[in-house]
Parts: C-alpha cells; sequence; structure tokens
C-alpha cells in the first residue's frame, strides 16, 4: 500500500474550484505526477502531484480540510 | 463613548486595535479561530472567544458567530479591521440591525465605494477626476467610438461580468478597436452569460497615491497622501508618506478632491481614496475609495501625529471630528515595508513556520506592528503579512537611512521573510531617487532575484 502526504500545512482541497469535479475519484488510478489536490497555503494554492502509482485511491483528508505538512491525504493500493 | 470594543480581526492589525481601545479606556474582546486561540491579539485583549474552524469562512468571515460572540460578552460595538468583513456592507448593516455600532462607514456608504459604476458616478458629480472612459456600460459600438474620443489609446475593454484580470482586452488603435470590441462582446457572452462591456484609457505608467481622510459624517478632513508604487502583483509592499513626485499644487488638488468625495457622500470614519497619478501628464484619477483602516496606515500616523484608529473609535463612539483643516501639517517623511512570510529567494514561495528568536528593532523613529512573539506558529490559513516596519525621519533620505538601519537590527529567527527584499531595494539607485511606478518593481524582480538570498546568519 502506497501513500500520498501534504508537502506543506495548509487547506486541502480535492478540486481545482468548487463547480469543477475532482481531479481523482475515490477508486480511480494513480500515475506518478497526476495532480490528487491542491493545497491553500497563505492566500496561494500549490498542487499536490503523486510521486508514487497505484490504484484504488481512497482519500483521507476531506475537501477544505486543514492539514499540517506530511499529513496522510490518500492511500494507494 | 464606546465601552466594549469586539474585535472582528485577527494578526497585527486586531492587535492595533486592541491597543488603541485600551489606550482609551475602551475595554476589548478578541475573536479567533481553532488555528488562532495562543495569538497575540487574543493574550492581549480583555476577552476572547473561540468562532470557530480554522477556514476563515467557518470564523473570520462568520458573520453570525461574530455577532454572537458580540451578545455573549456585552461589547457594544464591532471593529472589523482590514480584509475578511471590512467591507461587506450586509455585515455592517447586520452590526447596526443588533443595536451594536458598526466602527466604520455605513451599509450604504461601504455599498456605493464598493461598486466600480456608482463609486464612479460619486467621484465624477463631487468634482474627483475619474479615468477617461465609459461612464457605465457601453451601449453598442457606435457609442463605443464615441468614447474613444475622450480615451484616446491605447484603450482598454473590459467585460462588466469580469472581475480579477478576466475578460480584458486591449487595443492600440482604431483598427484593433474594431476588431476587439465585438470579439470582447462574443467572449464576455460566452464566458459570463453577459455581453455588457466597459471601456477605460491605458494609463501607462503611473503612480499609485491615496489619501487618508477622515470624516465624523458631517465634516471630513484629509490626513494627505501616501505613495504604494512598489507593488507586486498588485499588493503593496513599500509605503511612504508624503509622496515625493507631487508638486504643492498639485498635492494640494488632490486633497482637495479626497475631502470633497468624503463631504459629498457624508463620509463617517477613516477611509482612503486611491488614485493613479502620471507623471509625465502631470495628472491624476481616481481608481476607488477604500472603505476601511488600510494596511499601511501608520506611514501617516507619523507624518501627521494621530492616531487614526483611536479616531475611529472616537467617531464611532459619536464624538466630533478634533481637527480642523489648517490643524494638520505634515513633518518629516515615513516608510512602511511589510514584511510577509515569504521567501523572496524562491519566487515568494509561503513560508508558514515557528518564529524562534526575535529581535526587534528600535530607537528614535522606529515602529514595528506586529503580532510576532518568540515560539508562535504562524498558522498557513491566513495572509501572509507578519510584521509592518515603520521608520519615520525628518527627510526620505535618512528615513531610507534608518530603514536599512532597523532592518539590520531585526532577526525574525526561524522564518523566511521579505527582508532581503527591502534591504536590496533600499540600496537601489531608482528607489533611493523615488523613480519608481505600479510597474517598476516587477521589472527589477526580473533582473535581481540574485539580489535576494538571504543574509548569512550570524
Amino acid at each position: 500500500m502506497a501513500q500520498i502526504l501534504s508537502p506543506l500545512p495548509g487547506t486541502f482541497y480535492r478540486a481545482s474550484s468548487p463547480d469543477k469535479p475532482p481531479y481523482k475519484a475515490d477508486g480511480d488510478a494513480v500515475a506518478v505526477g497526476d495532480v490528487i489536490g491542491l493545497i491553500e497555503v497563505m492566500k496561494s494554492f500549490h498542487e499536490v502531484r503523486s510521486d508514487v502509482a497505484g490504484a484504488n485511491v481512497r482519500f483521507v483528508a476531506d475537501n477544505e480540510e486543514p492539514v499540517m505538512a506530511g499529513a496522510l491525504l490518500a492511500e494507494l493500493d | 463613548m464606546l465601552k466594549k470594543l469586539l474585535v472582528a480581526n485577527r494578526g497585527e492589525i486586531a492587535v492595533r486595535i486592541i491597543r488603541a481601545a485600551r489606550d482609551l479606556g475602551i475595554a476589548t474582546v478578541a475573536v479567533h479561530s481553532d488555528a488562532d486561540a495562543t495569538a497575540l491579539h487574543v493574550q492581549i485583549a480583555d476577552e476572547a472567544v473561540n468562532i470557530g474552524p480554522p477556514a476563515a469562512k467557518k470564523s473570520y468571515l462568520n458573520t453570525e458567530a461574530i455577532l454572537k460572540a458580540a451578545e455573549a460578552t456585552g461589547a457594544d460595538s464591532i471593529h472589523p479591521g482590514y480584509g475578511f468583513l471590512a467591507e461587506n456592507a450586509a455585515f455592517s448593516d447586520a452590526v447596526a440591525a443588533k443595536g451594536l455600532t458598526f466602527v466604520g462607514p455605513s451599509g450604504d456608504a461601504i455599498r456605493m465605494m464598493g461598486d466600480k459604476v456608482t463609486a464612479r458616478s460619486a467621484a465624477a458629480a463631487a468634482g474627483v477626476p475619474v479615468v477617461p472612459g465609459s461612464a457605465g456600460r457601453v451601449d453598442g459600438i457606435e457609442a463605443a467610438r464615441q468614447i474613444l474620443i475622450d480615451t484616446g489609446f491605447p484603450v482598454m475593454i473590459k467585460a462588466a461580468a469580469g472581475g480579477g484580470g478576466r475578460g480584458i482586452r486591449i487595443a492600440n488603435s482604431l483598427a484593433e478597436f474594431e476588431q476587439a470590441f465585438p470579439q470582447a462582446e462574443a467572449e464576455a457572452l460566452a464566458a459570463f452569460g453577459d455581453g455588457g462591456l466597459y471601456m477605460e484609457k491605458v494609463i501607462a505608467r503611473a503612480r499609485h497615491i491615496e489619501v487618508q481622510v477622515l470624516g465624523d459624517g458631517r465634516d471630513a478632513v484629509h490626513c494627505f497622501e501616501r505613495e504604494c508604487s512598489l507593488q507586486r502583483r498588485r499588493q503593496k509592499v513599500w509605503e511612504e508618506a508624503p509622496s515625493r513626485a507631487l508638486s504643492d499644487r498639485v498635492r494640494e488638488e488632490l486633497c482637495a478632491s479626497a475631502v470633497a468625495l468624503a463631504r459629498a457622500v457624508g463620509y463617517s470614519g477613516a477611509g482612503t481614496v486611491e488614485y493613479l497619478y502620471d507623471d509625465a501628464a502631470d495628472r491624476f484619477y481616481f481608481i476607488e475609495m477604500n472603505t476601511r483602516i488600510q494596511v499601511e496606515h501608520p506611514v501617516t500616523e507619523a507624518i501627521t501625529g494621530i492616531d487614526l484608529v483611536a479616531e475611529m473609535l472616537r467617531i464611532a463612539g459619536g464624538e466630533p471630528l478634533r481637527f480642523r483643516q489648517s490643524d494638520l501639517r505634515v513633518k518629516g517623511h515615513a516608510i512602511e515595508v511589510r514584511l510577509n512570510a515569504e521567501d523572496p529567494a524562491r519566487d515568494f514561495a509561503p513560508f508558514p513556520g515557528t518564529v524562534g528568536d526575535l529581535r526587534i528593532p528600535g530607537g528614535p523613529g522606529v515602529r514595528f506592528d506586529s503580532m510576532l512573539y518568540p515560539g508562535y506558529q504562524v498558522p498557513p490559513f491566513y495572509d501572509s503579512l507578519l510584521a509592518k516596519l515603520i521608520v519615520h525621519a525628518e527627510t526620505r533620505e535618512a528615513a531610507i537611512t534608518r530603514l536599512v538601519r532597523a532592518l539590520d537590527e531585526l532577526d525574525i529567527g526561524g522564518m523566511k521573510t521579505t527582508k532581503p527584499l527591502f534591504l536590496a531595494l533600499a540600496r537601489d539607485a531608482d528607489v533611493q531617487a523615488g523613480a519608481v511606478h505600479t510597474r517598476w518593481l516587477e521589472g527589477w524582480l526580473e533582473t535581481h532575484s540574485g539580489a535576494l538570498a538571504p543574509d548569512p546568519q550570524p
């Protein structure tokens, strides 16, 4: 099982804007370099790219959840 | 007089407002999110109320939670600071509807100045020069051609329903205009469902000059101007008062126009009328009026000796203005720089972290407005402003020398900040000569990023 951790502290978002679908739905496959969400830090937005590949992504962090650097965002098979 | 003030904000401005209130003998209530439970504004207020989770929309933007906190603590007034709910007309109305005093103008005044078209009309009606362009939406290409007589080229075509820089086109000639206008109309309709367009003359190179006003609803005075031309991504980073670029005659006209606008709308509280000043043409143009206290207010306080936040509280408490225009004089020159938790060596990447040792500059002519203390954890959820360093001296040259002295004394341990940017700017010949405009800093950054490595640690 692989994990995707937050590179930064801030607020986690699963979609690029509230009216857009999430970057990844639960169950999707993730390739290395895929954007899986955004972290908002001090009003600036940073893409979270996966550095691991896997199937069946399961998000542990909720949309708009405050996270610390190193927090578990999602797990992959 | 107000008896108990709730401060609906956080960070350095909440600290600033609590200090002013306590100086006047007004009891203070801080509000805070879960992320700010140990923040300085919470520590120094008489009381504190938790108003919700870290996300601003669930706490500092949560009108209901803030009004509940006011009720629970028996506050008679609310100061919104800047940002968050400061220019939210509905919030001002909601505070008043609860029988509380909003420290700032009425909801109607906020609404009028918050809408570009009504603000422009109010300014024009008060005789304030506005940027040549359409008075509102342009009614078709025939009417647009008439407006070109006033604007000349280049001209900006803006989608009425756009915003944040979206839906803007610039035409440099009539040929370009004839092509761009119908395209802009079609694009606006497709993107926003509204094909309405505005037009405005492009002021290619200008300074940002703004006038501080104070009104009590009956009369208004100005507290002279600030120049905030050094901006990055439309964010001011270095502000001064007075502006070196203005002649006495232009200063007088500019400041008088701001007072005329404040009087015309019966303005109450502290406000700022913002202008573009085109040096080459020696013309100034109204941009907007901000109906709140601004980040850079301390430079005005330095040169006038007025405590603007205290005056806001007195006015909100029902006192008339305590000055006539003839009482106000400019003394010396002041500069403020914004120390942000950003790494200038890495394209200003945000740097939320924990403050280690803290060495704060002092001595004559130095002021440091901040919420920092050793061990403070800077939360990632809000803006990056950590501190404002304000220096005041007899002349601009002496103020720049003092700025470097104070920056050298300052040490915010454990953090990356914009301090190296200001040391580099203070040593730049154009900055020293005041030869800058609103797009100067972005050009300078393209060629000077190497100068922004952090100082070697002592």
